[in-house]
């Protein structure tokens, strides 16, 4: 007979096995090779980058987040954000190309029928189509249920009016999905629906693309519904289920933001690192003066922290853990906030050098700022922790 | 087309952590463990001829512990369709003439055209197994390849092997076995298709018993060899930098090498 006691070792995988880590590996490689010498470009310019979104089809990363019978690759949440934390590192305008195609999927993933999944999913898996998730409005930001377009059924279809803006990929997808007001009366969760609509369509139009700090490659687009038809069919799950969709979408793609911050730090981390290993002052390395290797230290820890609460996040989640908000909310705080101090330091570590465009830690300081905000604002994110933590009132 | 090929876990060279235990065998716990590096050529040239025949399979066979599946799961992902394990804890710290005796014994189970293996492997360097399965199973031993083309028609084999002068040209008749090295081109990076592909494919395990091989012949107990002594080799000596101008420098590096007849 075997004895245990309570001191057991816990059990399940606190390292990433042989098959994650050769993925991660491979997408490294990739990111390192060909995506890391455009960011820059990508940055400058603001372009879209469609040969890096070409790239990431061709070696099948976008293909990860979908089912093995729609011509995907099947992998889980954790594979997913390795792949988004390597792309990030790099680049995070590419690796939120994963990220977004996994956040607009994810509606039809949790909510669609087999036949809608077989209709849209193939396209999206090889990456020949790419789709945004579209939520938030001009007045409808942290207050997401407050959305004001409306969609009207009529026959066979529903009419949408109204617009939205910050939708990421707006303007570069063919499949958008919009949460619209059904029922106007109904409670206030109980007033949205989901529509996936095929672009382009008669009364869909992009009004705007927003000039931003960062992720200066992924175009933020307005998008204006005036009249826009969507077939009954193009609906998922019922009517008045578009809340409960879009807040189940949000607990599965924040790891993705989490895991996009991640990569953006651990990007600046070896940036600095590298520097202060060459750079030196006083003949000396500057790594080798205590505040500097202070600070590399301070960055180093709250990374691998961040990093392993994101990894654990993306285990409980999958796993269906009754608490999957409390996990995708602690992940995105912990590394969007990291994410925005490490990358600072980095830009302290580099000095003047690190200020201007010929090192790539102002770029990433920039970029970092987005993990703050989207997919919910920090301030969200505390907000559902804490209401996990202290239930609802009697 | 069906090819097997011999895959060992050996410690990582890259880990710098491969080291002895206190009788002389290798402390398999103490590195991580990847697929020896001439198994990964070899795979490499298995993996292009299934593929260029367009039929086949490239099936691997393993003598190694209860873990190694982890390790041969890269193999998998770079497009080896299964594996066929060997593992039996009374197979530990067999020598390599009971590692010859097993794989001989298993490889009989499998139904194949050809077997490649690495000329030897990073840990053990004995270089010995490949040989000794061939003729223990009557097969016609091809080594050294740095180029395999199969003929299925007239169901022979021939393989280039680097001379000091061109190629040898070797032929034999099918099945047989092949032992190649480097020569034979760099191992492909596994896809994230074949990761994720390697997922759903089988690894199937023999124990001792169902080989037929008595346990006692096998492992520390049946072992012929023994390690009787060893020591680290001895350290470096200091690395001499030249600095000076380029025609300085090589006049230097010329009489470097002269006085030790090595020019």
């Amino acid at each position: 007979m075997r004895s245990v006691t309570t001191a057991d070792r816990a059990p399940g995988p606190y390292r990433l096995g042989e098959e994650h880590e050769m993925l991660r590996d491979a997408v490294r490689v990739l990111a390192d090779e060909r995506v890391a010498p455009r960011a820059a470009e990508v940055d400058r310019t603001g372009e879209f980058p469609e040969d890096l979104r070409r790239l990431l089809a061709d070696h099948d990363i976008l293909a990860l987040p979908f089912p093995t019978e729609h011509g995907g690759l099947g992998g889980e949440l954790l594979t997913v954000c390795l792949a988004v934390e390597q792309l990030s590192r790099a680049c995070a305008t590419t690796g939120l190309i994963l990220a977004v195609q996994e956040l607009g999927s994810l509606p039809i993933t949790l909510a669609g029928t087999a036949e809608q999944q077989a209709r849209w999913f193939p396209a999206l898996a090889s990456g020949e189509q790419l789709i945004a998730f579209a939520l938030t409005e001009a007045e409808a930001g942290s207050d997401a249920a407050a959305l004001r377009t409306t969609a009207r059924r009529d026959g066979e279809a529903y009419v949408i009016d109204g617009g939205k803006r910050f939708i990421s990929h707006g303007s570069v997808a063919d499949l958008v999905v919009v949460f619209a007001v059904t029922d106007s009366d109904a409670k206030r969760h109980a007033r949205l629906s989901a529509f996936v609509v095929e672009v382009p369509s008669d009364g869909f139009a992009v009004t705007r693309l927003e000039h931003k700090m960062g992720i200066r490659g992924s175009p933020t687009a307005e998008l204006a519904f005036n009249g826009l038809r969507v077939p009954a069919a193009n609906r998922l799950g019922e009517e008045g289920d578009g809340w409960s969709i879009a807040m189940r979408t949000l607990d599965r793609s924040r790891p993705g933001i989490a895991a996009q911050a991640v990569g953006i730090a651990q990007g600046a981390l070896e940036v600095a690192t590298a520097y202060a290993r060459e750079r030196k002052q006083f003949g000396q390395r500057i790594g080798d003066f205590q505040q500097i290797g202070a600070m590399l230290a301070d960055m180093d820890a709250g990374v691998e922290a961040a990093r392993q609460l994101l990894y654990k996040a993306c285990v409980e989640i999958d796993a269906g853990a009754a608490d999957a908000s409390r996990w995708s909310a602690l992940c995105k705080l912990v590394a969007g906030d990291t994410a925005m101090r490490v990358t600072t330091d980095a830009v302290q570590v580099l000095g003047g050098y690190g200020y201007i465009d010929e090192f790539p830690v102002e770029r990433m300081m920039r970029d970092a700022k987005i993990t703050q905000l989207y997919e919910g604002t920090q301030q969200i994110q505390r907000l559902v922790i804490a209401r996990a933590l202290l239930g609802t009132a009697d | 087309m069906r090819i097997v090929v011999l895959t060992k876990p050996v410690p990582d060279p890259a880990s710098g952590a491969e080291r002895l235990l206190p009788d002389g065998r290798l402390d398999r716990a103490a590195s991580p463990a990847v697929v020896n590096g001439n198994d990964e050529y070899v795979l490499e040239a298995a993996l292009k001829l299934v593929e260029a025949a367009g039929e086949g399979e490239v099936i691997l066979l393993s003598m190694a512990p209860a873990t190694a599946p982890e390790t041969m799961r890269k193999a998998l992902a770079m497009g080896a369709h299964r594996g066929v394990l060997v593992t039996d804890p009374a197979l530990e710290g067999s020598c390599a003439v009971a590692t010859t005796r097993v794989l001989a014994a298993a490889l009989k189970t499998i139904e194949f055209d050809l077997v490649f293996a690495g000329v030897d492997t990073s840990d053990g360097v004995a270089g010995v197994v490949p040989a000794g399965i061939a003729a223990l199973n009557g097969l016609p031993y091809l080594s050294y390849a740095a180029g395999i083309e199969p003929d299925m028609t007239a169901r022979r084999v021939r393989v280039r092997r680097i001379s000091p002068t061109g190629f040898d040209v070797l032929e034999a008749a099918m099945p047989a076995l092949i032992s190649g090295t480097q020569a034979l081109g760099e191992p492909r990076y596994p896809s994230l298709k074949g990761i994720m592909a390697a997922r759903n494919k089988t690894i199937d395990t023999l124990a001792l018993a169902e080989l037929g091989i008595d346990p006692s012949t096998v492992g520390t107990a049946g072992a012929k060899t023994k390690v009787h002594a060893w020591e680290p080799p001895p350290p470096r000596a200091a690395t001499r930098v030249i600095r000076d101008a380029p025609d300085e420098a090589a006049r230097q590096v010329v009489a470097f090498l002269a006085e030790r007849r090595l020019v």
